[in-house]
């Protein structure tokens, strides 16, 4: 079934009695020739990308709860490419450029906007860093504006530029970054899966992994057992629990609990994704009104998927500090997940010591604006033992030779990046 | 999270700076034959627990001491608190 601006007008007119489930529930198979194991954004996108552009018929994800319930739910949906690394900005820049084809690719409404992302600075030091991560941006052909004081106040007048503190000093704009709707960007690659013939299989925790003279063979779940030719791992926050389970008991990973607030439906205020440069806030403002915002992780190790208060204080403070008019909005609703905190704050994508055993991870704070991108070079990996030519650098093996991708130079602290 | 301080007492968690696995003590021996295997681990593999994880904590708005804090990581619930330094003094650093 596609969908069409023609498909929801019938329907209407005929009691939408038309519309069908938009991905099967089938029962797992013994045997697949490749198995995600995570229905996340980045499994759905893998075995999306395995079916549709490496043909692989074969192909399940074995979700424990159900698609979307992770932090492809839960996150900010912010999606941008202004990284300043060359190991990372192609591979980011790749990712953008899927967003910007992908509703027509999956023929799914995922309500991507472009409407800016604008990082603001508040001393000349990071004003000049700023300019030279804007200066790396357009070397790798990506779209980046400094802006002075005025050019920020013209699009954004509500922000305090009172402030003898911190005053605003201008800003770095990537008008193509913008938001997504993360829970159609699941449904969408599970649609889109599923109607090439990828098994989605919800409710179906892996438990174990069957691993026979180095081989992985296939994986035990609360289903029973399902053979594979090969298994790959996208569990973000649960990174490390599933791979103790195949033996790999310590990676350079800790999970930590990231917190977002949505305040009631306002009027349309702000008019694309604002970070703030002297304190841990962010903030959009959704289609229904609701602004968006969210600040830095816990800081500590956690998998509760709920934080504590001082980082809710920090975050409102951070708020009324750039835009005091915050303070007459009420807070509605706040939530936590967990992350896969990396040492060097970016993410592995590579194969394991375990023949046939693949790891897709370390998103960090993130990962939502890889998703395309992440589940694309998975499944380039999955499907011909190669990695993609934009993500070379995410291999585990570049803290032992030193080839960290450190974007902000904090060291081997998860709870810094 | 209240921190069972063991010379101050019960002290908000706002009061101090995290740093991680407790582990983090155990710096390796930089003379050792496998030094650079072991500074590998030692810097960059966590164990990352679901449930009980020892982890250092920094007193930094406080007495400024170092503590090795034992908290359930799926409940946020803190066990003990001891002095970093009489932990590393029992696995027999610094005599
Ligand atoms: C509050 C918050 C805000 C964020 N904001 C942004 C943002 O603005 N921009 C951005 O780019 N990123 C953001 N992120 C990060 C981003 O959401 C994550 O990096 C990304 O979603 C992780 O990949 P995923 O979608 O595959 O993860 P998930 O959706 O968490 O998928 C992992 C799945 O694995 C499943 N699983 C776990 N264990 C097992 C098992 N044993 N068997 C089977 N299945 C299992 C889980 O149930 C889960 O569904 C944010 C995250 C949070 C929490």
């Amino acid at each position: 079934m596609r969908y069409s601006g023609f498909k929801v007008l019938k329907e209407a007119l005929t009691g939408h009695r038309g519309w069908q489930p938009a991905w099967r529930d089938p029962a797992p198979k013994s045997h697949y020739d490749i198995i995600v194991v995570g229905g996340g954004g980045h499994g759905l996108a893998t075995a999306y990308y395995l079916a549709k552009v490496f043909s692989k018929s074969s192909v399940a994800v074995l979700e424990k709860g159900w698609i979307g319930g992770g932090n492809v739910g839960r996150n900010t949906t912010i999606i941008r490419s202004n990284y300043l690394l060359d190991g990372n900005e192609p591979f980011y820049e790749f990712s953008m450029k899927l967003w910007e084809g992908l509703e027509q690719d999956f023929n799914f409404n995922a309500m991507i906007s472009q409407r800016g992302v604008l990082n603001l600075c508040h001393t000349d030091a990071q004003r000049d860093a700023f300019r030279r991560r804007g200066n790396a941006m357009r070397l790798n052909g990506v779209d980046a504006e400094l802006l002075d004081t005025e050019g920020v106040r013209k699009m954004a007048p509500f922000l305090n530029f009172d402030s003898a503190r911190f005053p605003i000093k201008g800003g770095l704009l990537q008008p193509r970054g913008g938001t997504v709707r993360h829970d159609a960007v699941a449904w969408g690659y599970a649609r889109g899966a599923d109607s090439r013939g990828v098994d989605i299989i919800q409710n179906c925790e892996v438990t174990g992994f069957r691993i026979e003279n180095g081989k992985c063979l296939g994986v035990e779940t609360t289903r029973g057992f399902v053979g594979a030719g090969k298994v790959g791992v996208a569990v973000a926050g649960s990174s490390g629990r599933v791979m103790a389970m195949a033996g790999i008991n310590r990676l350079p990973i800790e999970s930590h609990v990231l917190q977002a607030f949505v305040s009631e439906g306002l009027k349309p205020i702000i008019p694309g994704v604002i970070t703030y440069g002297a304190g841990h806030f962010y903030v959009s403002q959704s289609d229904k009104g609701g602004l968006v915002f969210g600040g830095d992780i816990d800081g500590y190790n956690s998998y509760a998927q709920r934080g504590n208060l001082p980082v809710v204080e920090d975050v409102c403070e951070g708020g009324m500090s750039l835009m005091p008019m915050i303070g007459r909005a009420r807070l509605l609703r706040m939530w936590g997940g967990i992350m896969d905190m990396s040492m060097d704050g970016s993410p592995i994508i590579d194969s394991t010591d375990v023949d046939g055993l693949y790891f897709n991870g370390g998103w960090c704070y993130g990962g939502f604006k890889a998703t395309p991108a992440s589940g694309w070079c998975f499944a380039h990996l999955l499907a011909t033992d190669r990695p993609h030519e934009t993500a070379t650098a995410y291999r585990f093996d570049r803290f032992r030779k030193g080839l960290m991708i450190d974007e902000k130079g904090m060291g081997a602290q998860p709870n810094l990046h | 999270m209240i921190i069972p301080h063991p010379l101050l007492g019960p002290r908000d968690s706002q009061e101090f700076t995290y740093l991680g696995d407790a582990n983090l003590i155990d710096r390796p021996d930089w003379q050792a034959e496998d030094a650079v295997d072991r500074f590998h681990d030692y810097l960059y593999l966590r164990d990352n627990p679901a449930g009980e994880h020892k982890e250092l904590w920094f007193h930094e708005q406080g007495d400024r001491s170092w503590l090795v804090v034992t908290r359930n990581t799926l409940t946020h619930e803190i066990i003990s608190a001891e002095l970093a330094r009489d932990v590393a003094r029992t696995r027999g650093r610094s005599k």
